[in-house]
């Protein structure tokens, strides 16, 4: 069924009786042409871009719980491309070109809503920073404007603008970042993979490879076992634990981080705002709710939620930026494990184990990166190159020392 | 999550820095593939669920170092040692 402003007014006059399911409850095939293990972002828009870029033959996603349990459901669902470093810039900005386009590509309303991100700087080192990282942007044809005080307070004027400890003196602004509905991506991603006939296969989850002449030939999952030509392994916070069943160890470390909605207000906050001296940031969303977050619990962890100092720590920035929010109530906190990389940065490369692939390393800024990380993956899995603006997401890079770290902080992904 | 601290008892963890893996072993520097041991050394981790020790810093409090015996899974501390 094509979703239109027809098709809801008719199914309106019909009671709402005649929506069909968004995709088929696919069961597993004896062999695939290729696996993708993980129905997150990642995987579910690998299988998609597969599917419509390329003539792979048979595909299947393998989700061990339900597409959107994991991190795709529980981001604060911020999308931007303004990095610094050369590799990151143009990858990013590959993604945020295809989430202009996504929802006419998928047929699918995922909200995407371009109401801008705005860096708030406290300090004349961290506005030339920011004048550099807003310079390195436009070098690669990406926008970016940086207001003074009086600029921003005409946009925002409900900062704490003339606090001593914290002032704020302005804002790297990228018009184009957003917000996007997090849970219609993974939905609008499944239904348009489904359409072009991939297999997304939910409650399966992989146990283990099955080996020929050293390199992957299937695997084996709590719903029996598959033979696949390739596999893709898109599982985030859970990359180490499939990685090691293939005799592999990763630059990867498993952290938790955390998410807060506060209950439903009028509207209020109409773009994405970001504290510059410490970790806060947030949204509206169309609910109502503030959506906010902060940094990473800093240790390691697989348990899908965190401790009560970061709670402390998020909402303490967010009284010394906007002090207006003091008196709402919160809604609702959680957690979600995510695959930290010893560089800050993403990795889409095949793995020294043959016909195995990795699309990792996603940290906390891999919803963003969704429709990019699909499309790069699929072209890697399809011609067996990497593509050019993922080129520099290579496994091997952190032996080799070219390494991607944005912040400079080096192989402490507690410190990314 | 709370670390029971041999020198000041039970506290909670914003008191702590958790730094990194204390199982980690620093390879020999004329070992057969430097290189690459180093590499592995600086860039690789097992990462698996369950029990690991880790080592944590007191700053807020003693400013020991600990070896904390933690499950990543549930974060239950199972054992604080002095390293
Ligand atoms: C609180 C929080 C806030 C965030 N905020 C942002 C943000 O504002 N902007 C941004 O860009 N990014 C953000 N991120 C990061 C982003 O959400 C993730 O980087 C991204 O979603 C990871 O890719 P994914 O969607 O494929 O992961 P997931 O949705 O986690 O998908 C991985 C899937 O693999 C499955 N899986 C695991 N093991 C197996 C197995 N053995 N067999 C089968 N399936 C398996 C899991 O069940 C899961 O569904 C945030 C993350 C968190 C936790
Ligand atoms: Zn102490």
């Amino acid at each position: 069924m094509r979703y239109s402003a027809l098709t809801v007014l008719t199914q309106a006059l019909k009671g709402h009786t005649g929506w069909m399911p968004a995709w088929r409850k696919a069961s597993p095939a004896p062999a695939y042409d290729v696996i993708i293990i993980g129905g997150g972002g990642t995987g579910l828009a690998t299988a998609y871009y597969l599917a419509k870029n390329f003539a792979v033959g048979r595909v299947a996603v393998l989700e061990k719980s339900w597409v959107g349990s994991g991190n795709i459901g529980r981001n604060t669902t911020i999308v931007r491309s303004n990095y610094l470093l050369p590799e990151n810039v143009a990858f990013y900005e590959l993604s945020l070109k295809l989430w202009e386009g996504l929802e006419r590509d998928l047929n699918y309303n995922a909200m995407v809503s371009q109401r801008g991100v705005f860096n708030i700087y406290h300090s004349d080192a961290q506005r030339d920073a920011y004048a550099r990282r807003g310079n390195a942007m436009r070098l690669h044809g990406v926008d970016a404007a940086l207001l003074d005080r009086e600029q921003l307070r005409r946009e925002i004027p409900f900062l704490d603008y003339e606090t001593a400890r914290f002032p704020v003196l302005g804002a790297l602004v990228q018009r184009r970042g957003g917000t996007v509905r997090h849970d219609a991506v993974a939905w609008g991603y499944a239904r348009a993979a489904d359409r072009l006939g991939v297999d997304i296969i939910e409650n399966c989850e992989v146990t283990g490879f099955m080996f020929e002449n050293g390199a992957v030939c299937g695997v084996e999952t709590t719903r029996g076992t598959m033979k696949a030509g390739k596999v893709a392994l898109c599982v985030a916070g859970a990359s180490s634990v499939l990685a090691a069943k293939a005799g592999l160890r990763l630059p990867i470390e498993t952290h938790v981080m955390q998410a807060f909605v506060t209950e439903g207000l009028k509207p209020l906050i109409d773009n994405v705002i970001t504290f510059g001296a410490g970790h806060f940031y947030i949204s509206q969303s169309d609910k109502g709710g503030l959506v906010f977050g902060g940094d990473i619990d800093g240790y390691n962890s697989y348990a899908q939620r965190g401790n009560l100092p970061v709670v402390e720590d998020v909402c303490e920035g967010g009284m010394a930026l906007m002090p207006m929010i003091g008196r709402l109530r919160l809604l609702r906190s959680w957690g979600g494990v995510m695959d930290m990389s010893m560089d800050g940065s993403p990795i889409i490369d095949a793995t020294p184990v043959g016909r195995l692939f990795l699309n990792a390393g996603w940290c906390y800024g891999g919803f963003k990166a969704v429709p990019g990380a699909g499309f790069c993956c699929a072209h890697l899995l399809a011609t067996g190159a990497p593509h050019e603006a993922a080129a520099g997401y290579r496994l091997g890079r952190f032996a080799e020392g070219r390494v991607i770290d944005e912040k400079g902080v080096g192989a402490q992904p507690n410190l990314h | 999550m709370r670390i029971e601290c041999p020198y000041c008892g039970p506290r909670g963890a914003e008191e702590f820095v958790y730094t990194q893996d204390a199982e980690r072993a620093r390879p020999t520097d004329g070992g057969a593939s430097p290189t690459e041991d180093w590499a592995a050394y600086v860039y690789l981790r097992d990462n698996l669920p369950g029990a690991r020790r880790e080592y944590w810093y007191h700053q807020g409090g003693c400013r020991a170092w600990l070896k904390v015996t933690r499950d990543v899974s549930t974060h239950e501390i199972l054992k604080v040692e002095l390293p």
